[in-house]
Parts: structure tokens; sequence; C-alpha cells
């Protein structure tokens, strides 16, 4: 028979409990409802055809959209191969020595180093002696961020596959690097590929390390040598300048910017799911 | 079928030609300026041929990218000092001038009904005066009910012209501002609170009771913000009109100052607005890249006889136009270029 | 390392393939290049701010000036910002996120755990930036207006405590970035919180309800004290987040450069001082060199508080 008094405690923390919870999901409502509000009334068709132009020129935001792409795109092709190398490197090769631990703590110091950090250093590596700011400098800034991502995500999937799936391999005669790359990598692709969609979302999201790095740009440019404009570079701007029109596009650049990221994050889950 | 596929190819190679035979010109630095130097750089694509590819970085950073001559020419806010302009070759001259306003939110009190003048405003973001119905605020505001209010001083966080205009205006009235905190694109602060950008200045200070803070008139204006008036130079409370920055502007003596290097704060002159500043470009007078300065001297040039419109449309004030003589014949004496 | 071992032995019978050994070297070479990737970057950092240190020593740890008119730097109030807002945002986060990982693992019928996690996660991959305006635009008003104004008559007069909460209510400072980091921490130690949780075998649990236990005393008497060290890893975790975050921070906390005692005041974070001033700062600088040394005090905090927490979460988790 349970006493009145715990019972009443039980109710009690489990309605905390349920209230936390309802507090986190209404937040979430909040900032998409705001995005959304905000955000919407500068849809157009001028936003994607547009390059950023000066306040009161009906400027849009093409150039910003394609420096995003362009360097996410880069930073993911230059990081995903270091990533999977090293993932498979502590799979496969490293096992629990001593190297291995501490490669797999470095890469977690990585991913959790404060991406305004690493725009400084790529800032001193690259900005500082080329010159000038470039997209180059913003793609490798991250591609810095996507290593660590993949670097995780490789080896728990590698990890998760069968010892017998390999050793049936190298019974036929396969070398190592062929069981690796022909068998397991083919059977471990949905959960990488997630983890390089994942990687996509952060880093496409990304502001700090833009910075310094590729800048902005008002103008249309897709050089890698000269600097870049970025969405959320471009939004940041926008947001704290004095006009109202560039104030709009800061919110609608942030309603694409998240809508963007988010939509990445549920492909990434689904394709999870549906792989195990 | 074919000929909408090679029209829409014509419309998409077209731009591309047009704009090979444009002359493109980079610059770099100040936020202040960027607006009138992006509009005036859209219009002078199609009128002389000239692109400006404009990074508004801050004043310091644009210094910095043309000592290196990683851009055409540098864009500050602050005048740079003789000697520096010396070792790296450079020459100075002003584009336009822009005013800074002091906005308020007092329940019960219009816009340009507050008024204020340099001291006062020294003391509150020094943080010696705390609360609006001080006796000293009072007394400049006879007929006004100022309420048991505390001050809440607000100032621009990131760095910025705004923020330099503002303090060194500060520093020109208050010696004790002078010593304490000085004047620069970012400083101590000694009391209130920091906010991002104009948007994040005028913000705080909508929402909080009690808020003063500094933002550029064109974006008071646009926002139609509380201004406060102040008392100039002469003695006279001004309102922050076009005309009183025009008065302002009017007012300097330019032929005494070298390097154009005019502070247009504190001016004399019964209407003039007391916080302005013109904003500079600085070019290469060595004939490394002569082309390239002979273009950003063309568009600048351009901007001086065509681009008044746009600059008054944005809330700018043209120089005036002995400034602009003065300016093309410094072109001509000390930047080796041949072509103009 | 089954499988390690099964390949190894045969690696060893097999003829060396030209392969193996170009894949197994490009791969340790990856291995290689992470390890000085950290290095550069603690090395660049440190570089670089080796100018303000020499110029201030220790002291510019120690220093609440930052003067960029009289080229004094001092790092005290980016530290005393970063540690508060950082720690505050915890307190906040962690009841929380224990309420939602809670509710997660025993509370939610089973049909409602996917679509609630997921949107969990979804709050975890907004963009920081996003955050940022959000929380000028949402959370600084109210706290302006509406919060911060009732706390300070409520409790500002208050003698030792009252102090927390002086001065003119902004809606920005210490406690607005402290509860927008909270809030952005919350999907993090939650999702951790839940995988801990569920490492817990379930015939503990099983044991417990069989007694007659309810939900809560499960979670207290079982399930936390099993997890305890990985929950407090879990915490570290989010902490780590919260120390390096930027954009969010730099919208609402009111760059100012001194120590301010109230919660409604406002300061500095590292990682915002950074984003703020770096544009302003010529290469070369004095400025520019405490901007980094700062970046180097940063990362040492971060890869302080990083290790504890992987020291505490590896037992449960296997990292």
């Amino acid at each position: 028979m349970l006493g009145r008094r715990r019972k009443r405690r039980n109710i009690v923390m489990e309605a905390l409990c349920i209230a936390a919870t309802i507090i986190g999901l209404l937040l979430l409502a909040s900032i998409l409802t705001t995005l959304l509000w905000l955000g919407v009334g500068g849809l157009s068709a001028t936003v994607f055809t547009s390059v950023t132009k000066p306040p009161g020129s009906h400027g849009g935001l093409l150039n910003a959209i394609i420096g995003t792409l362009v360097q996410t795109a880069i930073g993911t092709v230059i990081g995903t191969p270091i990533g999977m190398m090293v993932g498979t490197y502590l799979a496969e090769y490293g096992g629990s020595s001593f190297i291995s631990s501490a490669i797999r703590y470095v890469s977690d110091v990585l991913l959790s180093a404060p991406s305004i950090l690493i725009g400084l250093f790529i800032y001193q590596l690259i900005v500082q002696p080329m010159g000038g700011f470039s997209g180059l400098a913003g793609s490798l800034a991250l591609a810095v961020i996507v290593i660590p991502i993949v670097v995780r995500t490789t080896e728990d999937m590698l990890r998760l596959i069968p010892v017998s799936l390999r050793e049936a391999a190298a019974a036929l005669g396969a070398p190592k690097w062929k069981v690796i790359v022909l068998v397991c990598y083919r059977a471990a692709r949905d959960g990488i590929m997630t983890g390089v969609l994942l990687a996509v979302a952060r880093i496409a999201g990304e502001t700090a390390p833009l910075l310094f790095t590729s800048l902005g740009n008002l103008n249309w440019s897709i050089s890698l040598t000269r600097p870049m404009a970025s969405l959320p570079v471009t939004i940041y701007q926008y947001s704290g300048s004095a006009f109202a029109d560039w104030v709009q596009l800061a919110w609608t650049g942030a309603l694409l910017i998240t809508a963007g990221v988010l939509a990445t994050n549920i492909i990434a889950r689904l394709l999870l799911r549906g792989s195990r | 079928m074919k000929l909408k596929f090679a029209a829409l190819a014509v419309a998409v190679i077209t731009p591309g030609l047009a704009a090979q035979a444009q002359t493109r010109i980079t610059g770099a630095g100040s936020t202040f300026a960027a607006p009138i130097y992006a509009k005036w750089g859209e219009a002078a694509a199609s009128a002389i041929g000239v692109t400006l590819n404009y990074q508004a970085i801050g004043s310091g950073a644009g210094i910095n990218q043309i000592n290196n001559r990683t851009v055409d020419f540098g864009a500050s806010d602050m005048p740079v000092a003789a000697d520096q302009l010396r070792a790296h070759d450079l020459l100075q001259f002003p584009t336009v001038i822009g005013g800074v306003d002091i906005i308020v939110n007092l329940p019960g009190v219009q816009s340009n009904q507050l008024r204020l003048d340099g001291e006062t405003l020294a003391s509150i973001y020094l943080g010696t005066i705390t609360k609006w119905n001080d006796p000293k605020l009072a007394a400049l505001n006879p007929g006004v009910k100022l309420p048991n209010v505390a001050i809440a001083p607000v100032y621009r966080a990131d760095g910025s012209g705004t923020t330099f205009v503002f303090t060194d205006y500060l520093s020109m009235i208050s010696p004790t501002w002078k010593d304490k905190v000085g004047a620069a694109t970012s400083v101590k602060w000694a009391a209130g609170a920091g906010a991002r950008g104009s948007d994040g200045v005028a913000g705080t200070v909508r929402n909080i009771r009690g808020g003063i803070g500094y933002v550029e008139s064109a974006y008071a204006e646009q926002n139609h913000l509380t201004t406060a008036m102040l008392r100039n130079k002469t003695g006279q409370f001004v309102a922050p009109t076009q005309d009183a920055f025009a008065a302002a502007a009017a007012a300097a003596d330019w032929s005494k100052v070298q390097n154009f290097a005019i502070d247009l704060n504190n001016q004399a002159g019964e209407k003039s607005w007391p916080i302005e500043s013109a904003t500079f470009v600085l070019v290469p007078t060595d004939a490394k890249d002569a082309n390239q300065t002979a273009a950003v001297l063309k568009f600048f040039d351009w901007g001086f006889a065509s681009g008044d419109p746009i600059a008054r449309q944005l809330l700018y004030i043209p120089l005036p136009e002995a400034v602009k003589t003065a300016v093309r014949a410094a072109w001509k004496a000390q930047v080796k270029t041949a072509a103009r | 390392m089954q499988q390690a071992a099964a390949l190894g032995t045969l690696r060893r019978r097999l003829p060396t393939n030209v392969g193996d050994a170009v894949f197994a070297a490009a791969v340790r070479a990856s291995g290689a290049f992470v390890l000085i990737l950290l290095g550069a970057i603690i090395m660049s950092l440190f570089i670089g701010g080796l100018p303000a240190f020499r110029r201030f020593g220790v002291g510019f740890i120690t220093s609440t000036d930052w003067d960029p008119v009289k080229q004094i730097f001092g790092a005290a109030v980016s530290i005393y910002g970063t540690l508060i807002t950082s720690v505050l945002a915890l307190v906040l986060a962690v009841p929380l996120a224990f309420g939602i990982a809670f509710y997660l693992t025993e509370l939610a019928p089973t049909w409602l755990r996917r679509p609630v996690g997921t949107a969990v996660e979804l709050l975890a991959a907004i963009p920081s930036i996003i955050y940022g305006m959000w929380g000028f635009f949402v959370i600084v008003p109210v706290m302006g207006q509406i919060i911060e104004p009732w706390v300070i008559d409520a409790i500002g007069d208050i003698p030792v405590i009252g102090n927390l909460f002086q001065g003119p209510p902004f809606g920005t400072g210490i406690a607005t970035a402290a509860i927008i980091l909270a809030i952005m921490v919350i999907p993090f130690i939650a999702a951790t919180m839940r995988d801990v949780f569920d490492t817990v075998p379930p015939v503990y649990k099983e044991s417990a309800y069989g007694l007659g236990c309810t939900t809560w005393e499960v979670m207290r008497s079982i399930v936390l004290p099993y997890t305890r060290v990985s929950v407090i890893g879990s915490i570290m975790l989010g902490l780590g987040r919260a120390l390096g975050e930027t954009m969010a921070v730099t919208f609402v906390i009111g760059n100012t450069d001194r120590i301010s005692t109230s919660l409604f005041g406002p300061s500095n974070t590292i990682a915002s001082i950074v984003a703020l001033e770096f544009p302003e700062s010529p290469a070369g600088s004095l400025k520019l060199s405490s901007l980094l040394a700062l970046g180097f005090i940063l990362f040492v905090i971060s890869f302080i508080v990083l290790a504890i927490s992987r020291l505490l979460l590896r037992p449960r988790l296997g990292a």
C-alpha cells in the first residue's frame, strides 16, 4: 500500500518533469514561430535571385546563400576523408593503444572547441600569410569542425559491423584494406552518411569561424581567394544594421538557414533509422 | 524552344560581358560610411563603368588593408595621423559627413523636447549623474517634468566609428572624460551597458525606461526614434536636423587643418549640431598601381559631382563645394597618377 | 578486439600487400594529422598571445582594465563573465535537462518518446546566431520590462542578496546571457543524460518496482546513484559547450569592462569580446595579441573541463 506522502511526492516530481519537457518544447516552438513570423514577410523571389545590395535597393541574399553552399561543400569535401581515415584508424588499426586513446581524446577536444578559436587559428595560419580574407580560409575553418564529427561517427559505425562479415571477406583472400574499403565502408555507409549530414548541418549554421576567415562580401563572388559571403555572417552584419530592409533580410536569412539546418538534421536521422 | 534557349543563354552571358568592360576597385573600412559607398557603387557601375567591392570591416581593419595595399582604398572615420600618412604614402580626403543623434526613452517626453548639453552628457556616461530628475538636468529643462527614474546609458558594444565621433565630442567638452576614457572606436566605458550594432542600441534604449543612447542620425530618422536637443558651442539648443548638420559643416574652417583632418564636433554657429564627423578615404600616393588609384579617384569624383542626391537620401551631408574643390586639387597635386 | 586479432593473424600468414601498406600508412598519417592540428591550434594561439603575456605578465589574468585608448588590456572581466554565465547557465539547465531526460526514459509513452526526443535534439541543432537574434528579440524585452524590474523591486533592497539584483533593468546582461546559454545547453545535457539513464540494467529498476517503489523513487535511489558519475560528466560536457558559445552571447551580454556584482549588469565573455573587438584590432597590435591571449586562456579552460568530463563519462558510455 503506497503511503500518501510518497505518492504525492511522486506525482509532484512527475509533474515537474513533464513541465520541464513542455518548457523545452515551448522554447522550440517560440524560436520557430519567431523566425516564421519575422522572416516570412521578407520571403520573395528577390531573396534568391538578387545579390546583397545597399539599403533601399531591394537586394537579396543570393551571394550569401551560394557562399554558404560553396564553403560548406568544400569544408565537407576536405574534412570528411580525413575524418573517415582517422575513424578507420581508431576502429581497425589502433584498438585500445595509448596513441589511439590520445587521438580519440584530441578529436573530442576539437569537437567541443569553441568555433571562434578555430577561426582565430585559421586567421593566423592562412589569412595573415595570404594577406587577405578568402573563401578558402573559411572553408578550411569549417573543415576543421567537420573532422571530429566524422571521426566519431565513422569509428562508431565501423565498430558496429559484425566480425563475421570481416572474417568472411578475409577468408576469401581479401587484403585488409580491401576488407575495410569494399566491405566495411559499404556496410556502414548509411551511418557514415548520417555523420556527414550532421556535420553539414552544423557547419552551415556556424558564424564565428567565418568572421575572421572569409569575412563576408557585399558583392557577388565565388572566388576562393577573395572574401566570400555566407548566410550566417550576412545575417550577423545585417541584424545590427541601421536599415529596416537589411534587418528584414536578416530575419528572412535566419529563417532560411534554420529551415535548411533542421531539414538536413531530420533527413540524417531518417537515414540512420533506415539503416538500422 | 531553341530560340528561347538562345535568348536565355544570351541573357545569362550578357551581364558577364558587360561586367568585363568595367573597372573593378576594392575598398575596405568604415561601417559608418558603408551604406553611402555601396549606394554610390551601385550607381557608378552604370554611370562611369567602375564597379566597387566594399567591405565594411571597421576603420582599423580598413587602415590595415590599405597600408598593406590589399585594397585600392581604405575608409576610416577617424582621421589618420600625419606621420602615419607619410610613412605609408597615403593621401587622406573626406567624402561625406554624418551626424550622430542622442536618443532617449522617457515616458511623457517627446522627440526634440529634452535638452542636454555636453557636460551633462559626459556626466551621464561617466556615471556621475544617475537619475533623470537630477538638478543639473532639471536646470536645462524648465517646464519638462523629469521623472525619478534611473538613467540607463547605452553604448555600442562593437567597435565603431559612431563611438569615435561621440567620445571625441565628449573629450572636447569634458577634461574628466578625456582623462578617464578618451576617444576611440572602442573605449573603456565607465557606466551603462553595450549593445550590438545601431539596431541593438536602439532596441535596448526602446526596451528600458530611462534609456539614453547614441546612433547615426540616418538610423534615428528612419526609425522615428525619440531624439534630444543639444546645446552647441554658441549656446543654442538645436535639434538634429539636416540643416543643423549642414550648418556645422559650413561653419568649420577646413583651411586650418592638414590632410583635411577636420574635427567637425562642437562647431560654432547658431544652428550647428555639435556631434558630427566627416568620414575619410585613404588612397596611395605612390604610382605602384596608378590605374587602380585613378579609377578610385574617378569614382569619388563622380560621387562629388553626382552623388549628392543619393547622400541626402541616406541622410548624409555632402561636403561643402569649397572642400570638394580643395580635395580635387589635392588629388592632382599629390597622387602620382597620369590618368583622370 | 577480436577482429583485430583475427585479421592480425591472417595478415602475418599472407604475403605483404602494397595496398595494405599504403592504406595503413595513410590512415596512421591522418591520425597523426589530427594530433598535430590540435597542437598547432594551441601553439598558434599561444604564440599570437605572447606579446600580451610578455607585456602584462601574470597580471594579464587578474587585471580588469580593458582600455583600447591607453593600450592596457586585462583578462579578468572576460574570464569572470565566461565563468559566471556558464555556471549560472548550468544551474538553470541541469534541473530542466534532468526533467526532460527523466520524462523521456521513464514517463513518456513509447509512441511519444521518439518525436519528443527528436524535438529536443532539434533544439540542439539550431544555429547559435539564431539563439542570439531570438534572445535579443524575445527574451531581452521580457527580462527588461517584466522580470528584472519586478525582481529589483522585490529583492533589490534585501541586504547581501539584494546586491545581486541591482541596477537599471537593461534586459541584457549576465542573467539574460545565462538564460539563453541554458536553453542552448539543455538539449546536450538532456540527450547525454538520457543515453546514460538507458544504460542502467533493467533488472535493477524492475527489482525496485517489484518492491513497490514509485517511479520517482526508482529514479532517485537506483538510476541516479548508478549513473551519478556519468551524470556529472554530461553536465561538464554542457559546461564546455556553454564556455565557448559566441554568437548567442554577443547579442545579449552588453559588452563592458567592469566586473558587475549584479546579475543584471552587463559583462563580457572571452568569446564575445573576441567577436566584438576583433574587427577594430589592427594586425600586429597589442589589442589583437591580447585577444589571441584570451583565446588561449579559453582553450585551456575548455580543455580542462572536457578532460574532467571524459574521465567521468568513460566508464558508462565507453567513450
